[in-house]
């Protein structure tokens, strides 16, 4: 076995061994889709709130796993010293970044491969759609979570990461236009939401996905301004012990 | 050529200098132990050694290799055991350790190794279940896997009941039978006694002693024994025309060689007045009193005899 593909085996066995990333990463945005499709509550503005709805939990999919579960997964690594044995060992640290980002990708084909099916289930009958650019908007996406998740458990202790991408993830499903339109935000908080990356990832997705983006060209920008500088960060700011 | 040679060596944390001037080297094949107690700079050897630190001043060699610039290579060739944690809480025993002979790719067999730190009925159980005993037998069992040339281990016998210690013990030494260098960090000098072919003693981040258990011991024989809690020691003095020192409530020491005449003069003195003999040592210091005695003339070098 190739020493990527063992930590790549490794990587998913803590993923599928920790049941709480598991709620976070599938079970709250699958139950977030179903409620609020079946229950209308939210001012979606849409006829069916499922086509408003779908988009956004794809993208709070992507925001739980490369930014919220990575990030506290690696927080801890940290704080068992478990990077610091990988350290010692010739796996390196390219091959140790790039397991940890197929683990992401890997959860995160499951996560579609689970949410996309229930949505249609639900109703979701986009106008029209642009898989390879959404594809392409869940990669800028997953690049700009994974870069705050790697500062931040690069910096921060294990329970304090923890409590601390709990709560940005609580901000930014709320402030992000995941399952509250921007619209609905009162005017400052609005403008702020727009320069978030969980708001850039839900308006392009949104976009792509049934041509319902609020401003795409401006999401589109703030969300690659996200990809290229939380990695940069992180790479600058990461301790592995 | 020395598998581990190191000349020099500063560390520093800021203003504090954590290692000043050391030096020493570890041979293939034999166990050093470098010793110490909490923040004597030991660690921080270890970890430049490794890779883990940059140094402030001074070389280190690992197989030949600097660690700061070669770390992918010697880790390929180094086995390495932290102190405490290194692995998944929640990953399996024998995934762990069929994890990490995959990633150093030497073709250890991972079943043979949770058999040999004798973790064979925990396979299945995650790190977190395992007692302190147990942790410390896999993350050795983790060193193993890179069939080492060189091993850094740190408390390889810390928390660990007497049973897992005698187990560790033997694999420690049959890996330097096989002519493995294995550099053993502890503060527990008995475990240093048992196994080290060499030692080399850290005190407030400088080495104040490098040599043999032989070397370090030599000229400093002495007699210990147990009595009453309040011997006569002038009147013993008188009998045993030597000054016998109470170091613990009924512990007392006659820095002296074991001749067998004075040990019978003592043994009669003790009888003829009253008192017991319940413990009875003669011979090489422990380590424990070298180190002391070391420690001791480091801080008033007046009583430096040139141990090191």
């Amino acid at each position: 076995m190739s020493r990527f593909r063992a930590q790549l085996v490794a990587e998913l066995q803590v993923v599928r061994r920790n049941g709480e990333q598991l709620l976070l990463t599938l079970g709250i945005p699958v139950m977030l889709l179903a409620f609020f499709s079946l229950v209308e509550v939210l001012p979606t503005g849409t006829d069916d709130p499922v086509d408003f709805l779908a988009p956004g939990v794809l993208a709070l999919a992507v925001m739980s796993t490369s930014m919220v579960s990575l990030g506290i997964g690696t927080g801890f690594e940290r704080t068992y010293h478990v990077l610091k044995r990988l350290g010692a060992t010739p796996l390196g640290r390219p091959r140790l970044i790039a397991a940890k980002i197929a683990a992401v990708a890997v959860v995160e084909l499951v996560q579609f491969a689970v949410l996309i099916p229930v949505a249609y289930a639900l109703g979701w009958s986009p106008a029209s759609t642009n898989w390879p650019l959404a594809v392409a908007a869940v990669l800028a996406g997953t690049t700009a979570f994974a870069g705050i998740g790697l500062t931040m458990a690069g910096r921060l202790r294990g329970e304090i990461n923890l409590a601390a991408l709990n709560g940005l993830y609580l901000v930014l499903l709320l402030l992000g236009g995941m399952v509250i339109p921007f619209a609905k935000l009162p005017g400052a908080v609005r403008a702020v939401a727009h320069a978030l990356p969980s708001g850039a990832l839900a308006d392009v997705l949104r976009e792509t996905l049934g041509g319902n983006g609020s401003q795409p060209g401006t999401s589109w920008l703030v969300l690659g301004t996200w990809a290229v500088a939380t990695p940069l960060v992180a790479a600058r700011l990461f301790r592995w012990d | 050529m020395a598998a581990v040679e190191v000349d020099g060596l500063t560390v520093r944390y800021g203003d504090l200098v954590a290692v000043n001037d050391a030096s020493f080297s570890a041979a293939a094949g034999q166990i050093t132990a470098v010793l110490g107690p909490n923040g004597a700079g030991k660690t921080s050897t270890i970890e430049v050694c490794e890779g883990y630190r940059r140094s402030a001043a001074g070389t280190v060699r690992v197989l030949g290799l600097d660690p700061t610039t070669n770390q992918r290579e010697i880790a390929q060739r180094m086995g390495v055991m932290l102190q405490a944690g290194g692995v998944y809480p929640g990953a399996r025993v024998a995934d762990t350790v069929r994890h990490y002979c995959a990633l150093y790719g030497k073709g250890a067999d991972a079943q043979a190794l949770v058999q040999q730190v004798g973790l064979a009925d925990r396979a299945r159980s995650t790190w977190r279940r395992l007692s302190g005993g147990e942790q410390q037998r896999l993350s050795l069992a983790l060193a193993l896997a890179a069939k080492p040339q060189v091993a850094f281990l740190d408390e390889p016998t810390s928390g660990v009941d007497v049973n897992g210690r005698d187990t560790i013990r033997g694999i420690v030494r049959a890996l330097a039978a096989e002519g493995c260098a294995v550099i053993l960090a502890t503060h527990e000098l008995d475990e240093a006694e048992r196994l080290a072919d060499r030692v080399v003693i850290f005190d407030q981040g400088q080495i104040i002693a490098d040599g043999t258990l032989t070397e370090l011991r030599r000229g400093h024989d002495e007699i210990r024994f147990r009595s009453s809690p309040a011997l006569d020691l002038h009147a013993l003095a008188t009998a045993i025309g030597m000054i016998a020192s109470q170091v613990g409530p009924d512990e007392y020491v006659i820095d002296a060689p074991p001749h067998p005449r004075l040990m019978a003069t003592l043994a009669s003195w003790l009888a003829d007045h009253g008192h017991p003999l319940t413990d009875l040592r003669a011979g090489s210091q422990r380590l424990e009193d070298v180190f002391r005695r070391l420690t001791a003339a480091k801080q008033d070098p007046t009583k430096h005899d040139g141990a090191a």
